[in-house]
């Protein structure tokens, strides 16, 4: 989910990725399957059936343990947070075997119930970027960013939007003064909200 | 000049920019998949009448009033300020019920050489569709 394909590029160059690795300037996916973080998830079957809808990709939120003294995670919650990933991954390997028959995969009303549902507002916001995206491609940056400002305010939780349309410090990554404000300032609501699985706490 | 924006999609017209968007009914149908047939608008299954009352705001001279249409349909969408680029967006209750269908959305999104794949290439095969970015 990369506005600017040569972004992602050297990430997907060093990785050389042996499965279909796509990219999705405009965020379609945010919008068509309610996105609104990454990495987000959602388990599709042979037949084109969702059997685990949109969740967090195996991360845990460990992001309001960020230690500013050492500019990183402290030894425990990246235990943690690897475990979190291993068994994720563990449950994908255990459904591409086992399909149907994997206790990770959702009944349909189980899937049901795990579907989050979007509001008025983060359809317009979807509506929003996808028009920013454009004007921004135009040379027209400045309405472009009244847009995405218009964005963020309609779907305040989209990391998504957020992040993209956000200053990237020089490492690319968007996560200076308002990144961490932002984080800082969640309260109960989850970064990564945990995956409903067997095994992850 | 006209652009519209929906679903992933650019269409081009050779429409006058302004605060309503006029087109024929074969750009309606090219830059949304949408089409002005006996029981209304129609896309796939789903048709959505036009109330009498309304038909003369959203159809004059065999054309019709896209923006119109989009807000009688309960779309959102946005316009640029000059007014010539517009984004017709999809409802929230729309996609909700999509994915309470528990039918996974088709897309198409190019690979990094520019190679269109489409979520239905994948049929017979399990799909685990994980997002990532650089930022």
């Amino acid at each position: 989910m990369d506005a600017e394909i040569e972004a992602a590029q050297p990430w997907v160059d060093e990785a050389s990725p042996t499965f279909v690795t796509l990219i999705d300037k405009n965020h379609q996916l945010s919008s068509l399957y309610n996105m609104v973080n990454v990495p987000q998830a959602v388990w599709i079957d042979e037949d084109g059936k969702i059997v685990r809808p949109t969740e967090s990709g195996g991360s845990i939120d460990i992001l309001r343990e960020f230690d500013m003294e050492i500019m990183g995670f402290k030894p425990e919650a990246m235990e943690r947070a690897a475990a979190a990933k291993a068994t994720y991954t563990g449950a994908v390997k255990d459904w591409a075997i086992n399909g149907k028959g994997s206790p990770y995969a959702f009944d349909p009303d189980a899937a049901r119930d795990h579907v989050e549902t979007m509001t008025d507002d983060m359809a317009m916001a979807h509506t929003k970027f996808q028009l920013g995206q454009y004007l921004l491609r135009n040379g027209r940056e400045d309405e472009a960013n009244e847009l995405f400002s218009e964005c963020r305010e309609l779907h305040p939780y989209s990391w998504n939007i957020f992040r993209q349309t956000s200053e990237k410090m020089d490492t690319g990554i968007a996560a200076g003064e308002a990144f961490w404000g932002k984080v800082m300032s969640l309260g109960d609501k989850e970064y990564y909200k945990t995956v409903d699985m067997p095994g992850m706490s | 000049m006209v652009t519209i924006l929906n679903e992933n999609n650019v269409t081009v017209l050779q429409g006058t920019a302004g605060s309503a968007l006029w087109v024929s009914q074969d750009e309606m149908t090219t830059a949304t998949g949408w089409a002005l047939k006996t029981e209304g608008f129609c896309k796939d299954e789903v048709c959505v009448p036009v109330p009498a009352s309304k038909s003369e705001g959203l159809i004059a001279d065999g054309r019709v009033n896209l923006s119109e249409v989009w807000q009688l349909m309960g779309k959102p969408a946005a316009v640029s300020n000059d007014g010539d680029v517009w984004s017709l967006g999809e409802a929230a209750n729309d996609r909700n019920e999509a994915m309470l269908s528990l039918e996974a959305p088709d897309f198409s999104l190019p690979d990094f050489n520019g190679k269109l794949h489409s979520l239905t290439d994948f049929r017979r095969k399990r799909v685990l569709l994980i997002t990532w970015a650089s930022w």
